[in-house]
């Protein structure tokens, strides 16, 4: 602390304490909205403080799902986006790290050919090519799969600039104390390189692991079968399925499920995300 | 970019990139052609015939006051979602830097919102001011004020604007937060012994030299509420009403899948790459360069 200046630090509390109160003001709502009954979520004003249906809300959205008898329990869905979500982190990783092993331990020919072909993913955001990538897909005969919903996204230029960047870091003597001992690339790539970049790897996949789960047109797209909906997708069909009068407490506990799993990864591995975010982005 | 020390020519590089490179291949280098060449064709309804036209497309786009206005509403929209989500996560850091105590915790309450989807967010700040149950369309009712973001576009879009800020918010947040803790706190202390109070400081040591983050920021919020808030869009007003929050993403799914004005969509997705490529370039060339003082 550079002054004493009680009033400035006193206004540093009192904002933040609000910031964090209006940031977490959803998230409460969504909570509470979870734990009443059908009925109290009708009457205006709705309740601020938690009521006492939690657990049978939980029970319902999780084997019944919501809307009607032949809804798609969330549990399912859960699965589903656990599934999309782990074969998208751990296929951009893998891919990514063989990749930037290559680019930065080889000399081959059009070594930078491919990393600016890979470069240029990072200007085909999925949004803007929607239609073709969505035809490809079809042709492929991957709609509803896991496969049609992971592979399509596993491309990074990021996740392979990262990983080249941590690469171009570890000494040389690595390699050549490696070769002195007899160790040939692959060896080397997966007892020295693979373990030197492990915290990034960890860090990495907190990031892509929410980016995984978080995907919601793709699988919108592709998926038609029930039995493939996610979660996040799933939250969409309730409000849709539901125009009329929807079921709030079941929604907004379908939605508190939704967001569970990425906020637990987040707050569990705080450090390692904010090291992720701040070292991938930049 | 090489290392000094590496391997030889083999068949191995090559087996490693492929995996990379045939996903590139398949699923983006040949739609983004597709796009490209798609743009150049007007197809009948049922997919039966197409004709290739040049420019067609492009000229119909440009001369569609629907699609200028949409342009003009993603403007609107990206700098109001970069402009609110910095602003407060600016003013969060700033004063994280100022406490003593408390700041990991701070912090945990902050972030969270970073990972919440898109259309989780929409469904919860829909589910807050729907117009008939929700939480504060009630307190605005009791103010005297009538909120129906159902009817009203310029309601629609100061909620997802909300939406999107609220949930941007965090990420921008622990970027002022990583950049103001690497300022020496040797400048801040000699501002402070030439008698410059807190704000003073803030305005002419900390703001002048956390531009660069500040300019990546603006680049990856204007980014993200281009492409990344179509859930949010798409639970709240699903475009509406009367296209009121149609932003270009959202423009190119409801033409395309909605609308099968496949020509037409295409066009638009090769002008939004256009438009990620200037970006990119923009980005590129100015993140790398340090702010001179």
């Amino acid at each position: 602390m550079i002054e004493n200046r009680p009033l400035v630090t006193a206004l540093a509390y009192l904002v933040l304490s609000l910031g964090v109160a209006v940031v977490a003001f959803p998230i409460w709502i969504t909570f509470v909205a979870s734990t009443h009954e059908a009925a109290r979520m009708t009457q205006v004003p709705l309740p601020l403080w938690p009521g006492d249906q939690f657990f049978t809300n939980l029970k319902t959205v999780l084997f019944n799902g919501v809307g009607g008898s032949n809804a798609t329990p969330v549990w399912l869905m859960m699965a589903n986006s656990l599934i999309m979500a782990m074969m998208i982190a751990v296929g951009k990783i893998t891919i990514s790290l063989m990749s930037a092993f290559a680019i930065v331990y080889f000399r081959f020919p059009f070594r930078m050919g491919f990393f600016w072909m890979i470069f240029i993913t990072l200007m085909l955001p999925v949004e803007v090519r929607i239609l073709p990538t969505f035809e490809v897909v079809a042709n492929l005969g991957m709609l509803n799969s896991y496969w049609g919903m992971s592979v399509p996204l596993i491309a990074s230029a990021t996740a392979t600039f990262m990983f080249r960047q941590v690469f171009l870091t570890i000494p040389d003597e690595m390699l050549e104390a490696a070769r002195v001992d007899g160790a040939g690339p692959l060896r080397f790539f997966w007892d020295i390189l693979i373990p030197l970049s492990r915290t990034n790897i960890a860090a990495l996949f907190v990031i892509l692991f929410i980016y995984g789960w978080n995907q919601y047109l793709w699988p919108l797209l592709i998926t038609t079968d029930s039995g493939y909906f996610t979660v996040v997708m799933g939250i969409k069909q309730m409000l849709d399925s539901a125009e009329q009068a929807p079921d709030w407490h079941l929604i907004m506990m379908t939605a508190l499920l939704a967001m569970l799993p990425p906020i637990i990864v987040v707050l569990s591995m705080q450090k390692m995300f904010v090291k992720g975010l701040t070292e991938t982005e930049k | 970019m090489l290392k000094r020390v590496h391997f030889g020519p083999s068949l191995l590089p090559f087996l490693l990139v492929a995996p990379q490179i045939a996903v590139t291949l398949v699923f983006f280098m040949w739609p983004a052609g597709q796009a490209l060449y798609q743009s150049f064709l007007i197809e009948d309804a049922f997919g039966f015939s197409s004709e290739f036209v040049w420019f067609e497309n492009f000229a119909y786009l440009f001369n569609d006051k629907y699609y200028l206005a949409s342009f003009y509403r993603t403007a609107i929209f990206s700098l109001s979602v970069a402009g609110m989500a910095m602003g407060i996560a600016l003013v969060m850091a700033a004063m994280v830097d100022r406490i003593a105590k408390g700041v990991m915790a701070y912090q945990t309450l902050l972030i969270w919102p970073y990972a919440v989807a898109p259309v989780v967010a929409g469904a919860l700040w829909v589910f807050m001011f729907d117009p008939t149950l929700g939480i504060f369309a009630y307190a605005l009712n009791t103010v005297g004020y009538d909120w129906n973001h159902k009817l009203n576009g310029d309601e629609a879009m100061l909620l997802v604007v909300l939406a999107a800020t609220w949930k941007q918010i965090a990420y921008n947040f622990l970027f002022f937060v990583a950049a103001i803790q690497s300022i020496p706190k040797s400048l801040i202390e000699a501002a402070a012994i030439d008698g410059a109070g807190p704000m003073r400081r803030f305005w002419t040591i900390i703001f002048p030299l956390i531009t660069p983050t500040t300019f990546f920021l603006l680049v990856v919020n204007i980014v993200y509420a281009f492409f990344d808030t179509f859930g949010i869009i798409h639970a709240i007003t699903q475009g509406g009403p009367a296209k009121a929050t149609e932003i270009l993403v959202y423009k190119v799914y409801n033409d395309g899948f909605i609308g099968l004005d496949l020509g037409g969509s295409a066009a638009q997705s090769v002008i939004l790459m256009g438009i990620v490529i200037v970006i990119t370039v923009i980005q590129f060339r100015f993140i790398e360069r340090k702010v001179e003082y």
